[in-house]
């Protein structure tokens, strides 16, 4: 009985994220338009795009090999699997004993590795260039997002998402520089793995700065259907795990009921709608950077997760 | 494990060392300076908790020194020397800023390693404050010797200073003599320094050290 109820819980999340993160890309557009004094496009603008997107016939350049149709179902299948590890509303996840937030990370990983494959594959110049520069951007990225995960799992004794969000719940957590530290550096990366703004600009389409829209420029109908899916959603599983991990509050417990199941889908959306909102005004607030800044702004966040893993050090050997 | 005395310690004087990386970051005069002001600022709160904790008034006149000499008076005269000197406000520096960091990374784990390993009797308060406060000298260290601009030379030996405030109120008991005079010999290096500033700039016409060293036919 407990099986099947942790089975449905499960597979509701995994539900609930496909199904909100085009809502939560719409809810960002519809706010940096408002704060630019514009209409914007309707709130449920992303839907109608991948539904028409579906809909579409492919257009397949002559040079593509078999891994350019191949790769829009590794990337979204990557992503999803990822996402469906990350607690959203209830803290206790079927699947999160069978994988770690390394494992998350490694997902996603290899979801930007094959993606970048599919920039090189046609022979373009420009999915050459959004390639070098997103592996550049990987780079910095990744060693910084580890760094961080050590510096919270050193502090929660765990690298499992469900036991650090129960512990970062819990009153034992106290005051924590190295938390602090953590959080700013993850925001980061987030903002350098999702290319928002000042990293790379995600309205932009045909312009000589852009990273992640050069990649996928060969790509059409369902396919490009499936890329703008999984990159919504892969800004959905990190706003997600910044929530469960520096947010903890009023997720449901493993063995919950019904009511506080809904309780947390509240609060949940509360987290998802405060991240989108500060994303909207940061990102109308900034200008976007030169590719060779980059290297700095990603270089702060490794420098302050390291700082964060050396400050939990000394308090934790005291 | 600690109470809320020693997290709110910790916060602070990781905070400060935090400060002192932001320090090394910076590229622009002013905005250094700024940060500076921050720096002495959580100083102060640093040194006033750490009064509160130890229950010693004294610490709160260092506290209260801390906050109005270095987080207001300090900052405000660099910034009229700027204006007056009418630099470039550029930091040219010596290593690249990636370097630096690493450097400064390397830095702060060495000082934990050597602290945590020569102090393991002390007071926990006592030990973390000491590791923290010895990174955040060597921190004021790296930025003198790897910027070209006698001003943020100066930043860099006043943050060096702030440093050894935070250990000698980690210490427990540093005599309210000391300190005052520590600080009035900081006002006076300070002065001495500002002065030397302008006689550097009438000769060369810049602040960059460098050309001490050409005049001196050291280098070409």
């Amino acid at each position: 009985m407990t099986l099947v109820r942790d089975l449905v819980s499960q597979g509701l999340q995994m539900l609930l994220v496909l199904l909100l993160a085009p809502l939560l890309t719409g809810f960002v557009r519809k706010l940096k338009a408002y704060l630019l004094r514009r209409q914007g496009p309707p709130l449920l603008q992303p839907y109608r795009d991948l539904i028409r997107l579906m809909r579409k016939d492919v257009v397949l350049a002559e040079t593509a090999s078999w891994l350019f149709r191949v790769i829009p179902y590794i990337i979204f299948a990557g992503t999803w699997v990822a996402a469906s590890l990350v607690p959203t509303f209830g803290s206790g996840l079927l699947f999160s004993w069978s994988a770690d937030l390394i494992a998350i990370i490694a997902l996603l990983g290899s979801a930007r590795f094959f993606l970048a494959l599919a920039g090189m594959d046609v022979g373009t110049a420009f999915g050459g260039i959004g390639s070098s520069r997103e592996v550049m951007i990987a780079s910095l990225a990744e060693p910084a997002i580890l760094i961080t995960v050590f510096s919270v799992a050193m502090i929660a004794g765990s690298t499992q998402l469900s036991t650090i969000a129960e512990y970062m719940g819990s009153s034992a957590v106290g005051l924590r520089v190295s938390l602090g530290l953590a959080l700013v550096a993850l925001v980061i990366v987030a903002i350098a793995e999702n290319g928002r703004i000042p990293v790379d600009n995600p309205a932009t389409h045909l312009e000589l700065t852009m990273v992640h829209e050069a990649m996928v420029l060969e790509y059409s109908g369902r396919h490009l259907a499936l890329i703008d899916l999984s990159s919504q959603l892969k800004l959905l599983v990190y706003v997600s795990l910044i929530a469960c991990m520096f947010m903890p509050w009023g997720a449901a417990a493993p063995n919950a009921g019904v009511a506080a199941f809904a309780v947390g889908a509240v609060t949940y959306a509360g987290k998802l709608a405060a991240c989108g909102i500060l994303l909207a005004v940061f990102e109308t607030s900034t200008a976007k950077m030169r590719v060779f800044r980059i290297p700095e702004f990603l270089g702060a966040a490794l420098m302050l997760a390291l700082l964060a893993t050396l400050l939990r050090f000394v308090s934790g050997s005291l | 494990m600690h109470g809320l005395e020693f997290d709110v310690a910790h916060l602070l004087a990781g905070s400060l060392v935090l400060a002192s990386f932001m320090l090394l970051y910076q590229d622009r005069l002013y905005a250094l300076l700024n940060v500076y002001a921050l720096h002495a600022f959580v100083l102060a709160l640093s040194v006033a908790w750490q009064a509160f904790v130890q229950r010693a008034p004294h610490l709160y006149v260092t506290a209260s020194i801390a906050l109005i000499f270095k987080a207001i008076i300090i900052p405000v005269a660099l910034h009229r020397i700027i204006v007056r000197l009418g630099i470039h406000r550029q930091i040219e520096t010596a290593v690249s800023v990636g370097l630096t960091m690493i450097a400064g990374i390397g830095l702060v784990a060495l000082s934990m390693v050597v602290m945590l390993r020569v102090t393991p009797g002390a007071d926990a308060l006592a030990r973390e404050d000491l590791a923290f406060a010895l990174s955040v000298v060597l921190l004021g260290l790296l930025i003198m010797v790897t910027r070209r601009n006698a001003v943020s030379q100066v930043v860099g030996f006043m943050s060096l200073e702030n440093g050894l405030v935070l250990a000698a109120t980690g210490a427990k008991g540093m005599p309210l003599v000391v300190e005052i005079s520590v600080a009035f010999s900081v006002l006076i290096a300070f002065i001495v320094i500002g002065i030397f500033l302008f006689r550097i700039r009438e000769r060369f016409d810049s602040v960059d050290i460098a050309a001490l060293d050409r005049f001196r036919g050291e280098r070409r």
